[in-house]
């Protein structure tokens, strides 16, 4: 196993109306809209010309939209090879948002539109579809954001050689309440760009919103 | 075919998209609207409970399904000799 040093060279945020790059407010949702208006807003501020984002469940809406945001101006496939990239995400809600329209379309007719959602990892497999990514990606399931194991399991990932690039973060999404940080980390490091440590993930997770450090 | 296009919403539970949205002869699939093959069978449901129509075979559905107005089309021509 390499011990080498990864490096986040983005990171992303989409939470309270607000959409943030490395830290920086880049757009800002209407006061009062409820959380798919507000993800549709963003879709059509970031332009990303991608209709599928109409079906998807605002779970997986919302770590695309994250995502967008943070590869905003990188193309990965110059870099990487398809299976080099990976993504490893997680929430503390799984795909409850989606379980319940599902539950609730029972009623009639079940949906299969609404039954490919009750998953959690299916935002992974958006992103990887728009992106083209086919590395290693893992959703895990926590009560909070657990900074100590992200950084474990990515950087296991990179020691592994498994990956050389990796999107990871929580992204959460229940009803009105949601949230997505997302971090680009990378074996190479890039101009701004920050030490994968456990504590550099602490500090962008609270800042990313104006949340304060400490 | 503005109502087909609300019905297509309502099926695929297609979240904030607005029929004008949707030109008449966009790709439903892949690069377009990017649907997939369960939106395939949510579309064939729709058929069947809206027009009481049937596909007669499954190979139909990539020439029917192409775009809105394909669909309108199959509709136009099938209405009233259901194979259900």
């Amino acid at each position: 196993m390499k011990d080498e040093q990864a490096y986040i060279t983005a990171y992303s945020s989409v939470a309270r109306r607000s959409a943030c790059r490395n830290g920086n407010i880049v757009f800002q949702g209407d006061e009062n809209v409820n959380t798919g208006d507000f993800l549709t807003s963003l879709y059509k501020y970031l332009g990303a010309d991608y209709p599928k984002l109409y079906k998807m469940d605002n779970l997986s809406r919302l770590g695309f939209l994250a995502v967008e945001l943070l590869l905003t101006g990188r193309n990965l496939s110059e870099n990487y090879n398809p299976e080099e990239t990976g993504i490893v995400l997680s929430n503390a809600n799984a795909s409850l948002d989606a379980d319940v329209n599902y539950m609730a379309s029972v009623k009639n007719i079940p949906s299969p539109a609404l039954f490919v959602y009750t998953l959690p990892n299916i935002v992974i497999g958006e992103i990887s579809i728009r992106h083209h990514f086919k590395g290693e990606n893992a959703f895990f399931v926590s009560e909070k954001f657990d900074e100590a194991f992200m950084h474990f399991y990515v950087t296991d990932l990179f020691s592994r050689a498994a990956l050389k690039a990796c999107i990871c973060g929580w992204v959460e999404c229940f009803r009105d309440d949601y949230k997505a940080v997302v971090w680009l980390v990378e074996n190479n490091s890039r101009e701004g760009a920050l030490p994968f440590t456990i504590d550099q993930i602490h500090k962008s997770y609270l800042l990313s919103n104006g949340e304060t450090n400490g | 075919m503005a109502d087909l296009k609300k019905q297509i919403i309502a099926q695929l539970n297609l979240k904030d998209l607005k029929p004008e949205d949707i030109g008449d002869d966009q790709p439903l699939f892949v690069e377009g609207l990017g649907l997939d093959s369960i939106d395939a069978l949510e579309l064939i449901v729709l058929l069947q409970q809206e027009y009481k129509i049937k596909l007669a075979n499954a190979e139909e559905g990539q020439s029917v399904f192409r775009s809105v107005r394909t669909m309108a089309q199959y509709i136009t021509d099938h209405q009233g000799k259901s194979t259900a």
